[in-house]
């Protein structure tokens, strides 16, 4: 007998005898004998003390990202976490509960909702967002699937920057097969920045670029969404710092017609990838294109503001084959720690959190020019966030494992997946990387030079 | 419901109206040279201040988000039984060891050194949905439940084109999830579908005539979205893969079996499994999910990168592998949760999974018993974890599924779900799970007896239902008319 389960032997006993049945199995009578077994080949159960001792022997087994100085971002950014954050998704009210399908007793699931949509927009430009999405990868390939639509399907070419994180470029390879979609990568001229020059294509239904990019760089996004405009296509902004956007103008702004990505960096733990935030704006008129699920304000019978989902016939509960996305089970508990977040830190908070990884990355920026040895920056004339790519005195795996061993975990070779940048370290540093730790990356850089 | 909040809490962006300094949480010390942006980033790229995102203090905030809890329902709060959803109790231990340092502060670009852990936990709990599904292998990069179909699907479809067998057609029962046939029109497919029987479960002379060398897979739940085991699923296997379709199983039922009987045997060649749902993480407020794919013989060199491999004592994360579908999202899955359903099954073990599905399919089939005589029940044959009643015996006083759905409401119970099955007009699906006591289904079932009572007394009582939530019903049709999706300062 197990405490997850309520009923014990008695009252199980009970009920059988209400349903006039002499044993459970009669129950399961239309399930083939063939494919049953008396049991699965698993262990017994364990109580929790001794479950909890043995999954924290598990975790001690990894080395975390706090114990060392730790420069790695790529898409994966260590921010400070309040203990607001967790104080209210530790909340049974919200962590236990579903999908606000019924909107009277989901009140404060639809308001969180609102309100994340509206600090979305607020930061991107846009006029709508969502009520999420998986991840910054695949709200990459909802964008592009968007884009698609709102050109009634009618180009099939998407030009992506290099310069896209390389993991949401690779799952947008595995979506854009099955759906028919060319894929024309557009490589980064010699500045680290993509040429807009190059992103002009009549056949394209959209252009994608990531700011920052992958390598830190940020794009000349005015410039960008006019040469996509100029051929007839969608301009679609990837951003996967969210951070940035405490100082950076989000794509909305320079007329970018969606900015989707990643949230992670706004209150939810790295935790070796997921679960993260995707999110997804764009302009009120291709709401209806829009995938996922969106809260709407609305009152009750008695004229009181209220809140419920809306727009649902683009979904796949009402509209079914002709959804604009299968995606049911979105991150909700992930958006009400950003939510959390954001409100926690304010707009000024945010602004100044934002210019905080601006300095120090910017002061690493400076150590490392200077530093000698073979260390460079690969860009030293772009312009940068709180990442930035350095080539140092052997390629990106060497120096990254060297470093490690010397106890600091320097940031991510920057050709882990290929790339037609130079082969070196991806550097991010965040409000986490105090001074002590830069000195640290600096010591070790000038140790190894 | 029982509980109402005592005052209307206003969106964020109404708090602190005169936009004073407040201050917000306190951020590290500028242990470097203060840097003006404008000095690094071209001027024409930074934004101005964010209008309307006030600063507040930390109290304020943690009041703001405590009022709005409590004008949510919850699983702690009563019986959720929302039919397909499995929205049982969510164990704590689950959130203590997800938010282990050891776990939650990993990078998924450390290298397999430093993670070794991590990596056996993934390894460790493949091997046990592995065991509960009879199935090869596994996948545990899907986000949720319809991302592990489109996993499922895209790996059929890579399977299809390794052997130059282009199919286009993907057959999905009447009775299925909103979410199959937009799985196989977003994979590329036909979605068509395939009529279900007198009994609700597929019509297997109709599957037979369908079953034709363009169809790529059949999609199936299995107990379907009826509660209903499909009893002729070895003669459905064999009849598809004679036909050179391969067979997908939806599993967002397998609470009805779990511990008890294996889909591998069932020939299933993918079945993606909730983890959200029989495996106890929790809903969330709408996610996040998990969907780990279970997959057959016949698909195991189509699993998607990255993905971990066992060498020995080591573990290895595996990027690149040409005969794989690729990748479905970021990483190898959502880590923290994988890290809930392998405590949960854990805790478990064997007998204690088998354990759950008794008395998740007892309390259903109790369910069904006391209420049969108050509503309509379509479909007779028996039912495992969830039944599905109709609203037919009092639409003839024009009170509705929906309408009896709000009055429950006012009992302190969610609603059942009622957006499908689609062969049942007017559904109640009401799935109780195993870990309410028996005395709290017990009271579902008086209060859903009462409403039927009340519906002959007095149907206004229940059209004009719910009269004790936070909110009184809500204008659904105006939210889509007048959209408002963001918070705007009031015109003037």
């Amino acid at each position: 007998m197990h405490p997850w389960v309520g009923a014990g032997p008695d009252d199980r006993r009970h009920l059988l005898d209400e349903l006039g049945l002499d044993s459970l199995e009669r129950l399961f009578a239309t399930i083939p004998q063939e494919v049953c077994v008396d049991r699965v080949d698993l262990p017994p159960g364990q109580d929790e003390d001794t479950v909890r001792r043995a999954l924290a022997a598990v975790a001690d087994r990894n080395l975390t990202l706090s114990s060392r100085p730790s420069f790695l971002g790529a898409g994966v950014y260590r921010h400070i976490q309040p203990s607001v954050v967790d104080a209210v998704l530790s909340r049974s009210e919200f962590f236990t509960s579903y999908t606000p399908y019924q909107p009277e007793i989901s009140q404060g699931t639809l308001q969180v909702i609102f309100e994340f949509q509206t600090l979305i927009c607020q930061l991107t430009g846009c006029e709508v967002a969502n009520a999420s999405l998986y991840d910054g990868a695949t709200s990459v390939v909802e964008a592009v699937l968007f884009a698609h639509r709102v050109l009634r399907g009618k180009r099939n070419r998407v030009l992506l920057a290099e310069t896209v994180h390389p993991v949401y470029r690779s799952v947008l390879a595995t979506y854009a097969g099955a759906v028919g979609l060319e894929l024309v990568v557009v490589p980064p001229g010699s500045d680290g920045r993509t040429d807009p020059g190059r992103l002009r294509d009549e056949q394209a239904c959209c252009v994608v670029v990531q700011s920052p990019s992958f390598t830190g760089v940020v794009e000349d996004l005015p410039a960008i969404a006019e040469a996509a405009h100029a051929s007839g296509a969608l301009a679609v902004q990837v951003v996967a710092e969210a951070v940035s956007l405490g100082i950076l103008a989000g794509g909305g702004a320079f007329g970018f017609d969606a900015v989707c990505g990643e949230a992670q960096s706004f209150g939810v733990a790295p935790g070796f990838g997921g679960p993260h935030l995707g999110f997804f704006a764009c302009a009120e008129k291709n709401v209806r294109q829009m995938p996922g699920r969106l809260a709407g304000e609305t009152v009750d019978a008695d004229g009181r503001r209220a809140f419920c989902l809306t727009l649902s016939t683009r979904e796949q509960h009402i509209r079914r084959a002709k959804a604009t996305s299968n995606i049911c089970t979105n991150q909700g508990l992930m958006a009400l720690a950003a939510t959390v977040w954001l409100e926690a830190l304010g707009g000024s908070g945010l602004r100044d959190l934002a210019r905080s990884c601006l300095a120090r990355a910017h002061e690493l920026r400076r150590r490392i020019a200077g530093l000698g040895g073979g260390w460079r920056l690969a860009y030293p004339a772009a312009p940068t966030f709180n990442e930035f790519l350095v080539e140092g005195p052997g390629g990106g795996d060497e120096l990254a494992r060297r470093l490690a061993d010397d106890g600091v975990l320097a940031g991510l070779p920057s050709r882990r997946w290929g790339g037609t940048w130079p082969d070196g370290l991806l550097i991010a540093v965040t409000e986490c990387n105090r001074a002590a730790d830069l000195d640290a990356l600096v010591a070790a850089m000038k140790r190894l030079s | 419901m029982r509980r109402r909040a005592l005052r209307d809490e206003p969106p964020f962006f109404e708090l602190n109206p005169r936009r004073t300094v407040r201050q917000g949480h306190l951020l590290p010390p500028l242990d470097v040279p203060d840097l003006d942006p404008a000095a690094v980033l071209p001027q024409s790229l930074l934004r101005a201040p964010v209008e309307d995102f006030p600063d507040l203090g930390e109290h304020e905030v943690v009041q703001h988000f405590h009022r709005l809890s409590q004008l949510n329902y919850a699983v702690d709060e009563g019986l959720y039984p929302l039919g397909s959803c499995t929205m049982k109790y969510n164990p704590r231990i689950n959130e203590r060891t997800a938010r282990l340092a050891g776990f939650a502060d990993l990078h998924p670009l450390q290298p397999d050194d430093q993670v070794q852990g991590a990596l056996a936990l993934m390894w460790e709990l493949e091997q046990a949905l592995k065991a509960v599904t009879g199935m090869a292998g596994v996948t545990l990069q899907p986000a949720a439940g319809a991302h592990g179909e489109l996993t499922g699907i895209l790996m059929i479809r890579k399977a299809l084109e390794a052997r130059g067998d282009a199919r286009s057609i993907v057959l999905v029962p009447d009775s299925a999830h909103g979410t199959n046939p937009a799985t196989a029109s977003f994979a590329g497919y036909e979605a068509v579908e395939i009529p279900s029987a007198v009994d609700g479960t597929v019509d297997l002379a109709a599957l037979a005539e369908l079953m034709n060398e363009r169809v790529a897979a059949v999609m199936l739940t299995v107990p379907n979205t009826l509660g209903v085991f499909e009893h002729r699923i070895l003669e459905i296997s064999e009849l598809v893969h004679r036909r050179g379709g391969f067979l997908y199983l939806d599993g967002a039922n397998l609470n009805a079996f779990v511990g008890r009987a294996l889909v591998g045997r069932m020939g299933a060649d993918a079945m993606h499994i909730n983890l959200h749902k029989t495996f106890s993480t929790p809903h969330g407020g709408g996610g996040p999910g998990a969907g780990p794919v279970a997959v057959s013989e016949a698909l195991l060199p189509h699993l998607p990168v990255p993905r971990v491999v066992r060498e020995g004592d080591r573990f290895r994360m595996v990027w690149h592998d040409p005969n794989s579908v690729g990748a479905m999202r970021g990483y190898a899955g959502s880590f923290l949760i994988l890290v809930r359903a392998m405590t949960y099954i854990r805790s478990l073990g064997a007998e204690g999974l088998r354990e759950l599905s008794d008395v998740a399919v007892l309390y259903a089939n109790l369910i069904r018993h006391r209420l049969r005589g108050a509503y309509h029940l379509k479909y007779d044959a028996p039912s495992l974890h969830e039944v599905v009643f109709d609203d037919s015996v009092q639409a003839t006083r024009d009170v509705h599924n929906i309408d009896i759905a709000k009055r429950l409401l006012d009992y302190g119970f969610h609603p059942p779900t009622m957006s499908f099955p689609l062969i049942v007009h007017g559904a109640l699906m009401i799935e109780p799970t195993e870990s309410p006591s028996p005395e709290e289904v017990g009271a579902f079932c008086d209060a859903m007896l009462e409403i039927a009572r009340e519906v002959e007394r007095d149907p206004l009582l229940v059209k004009s239902a719910p009269h004790d939530t936070p909110v009184r019903r809500i204008d659904e049709v105006r939210a889509a008319r007048a959209l408002k999706v963001r918070w705007q300062p009031e015109q003037g």
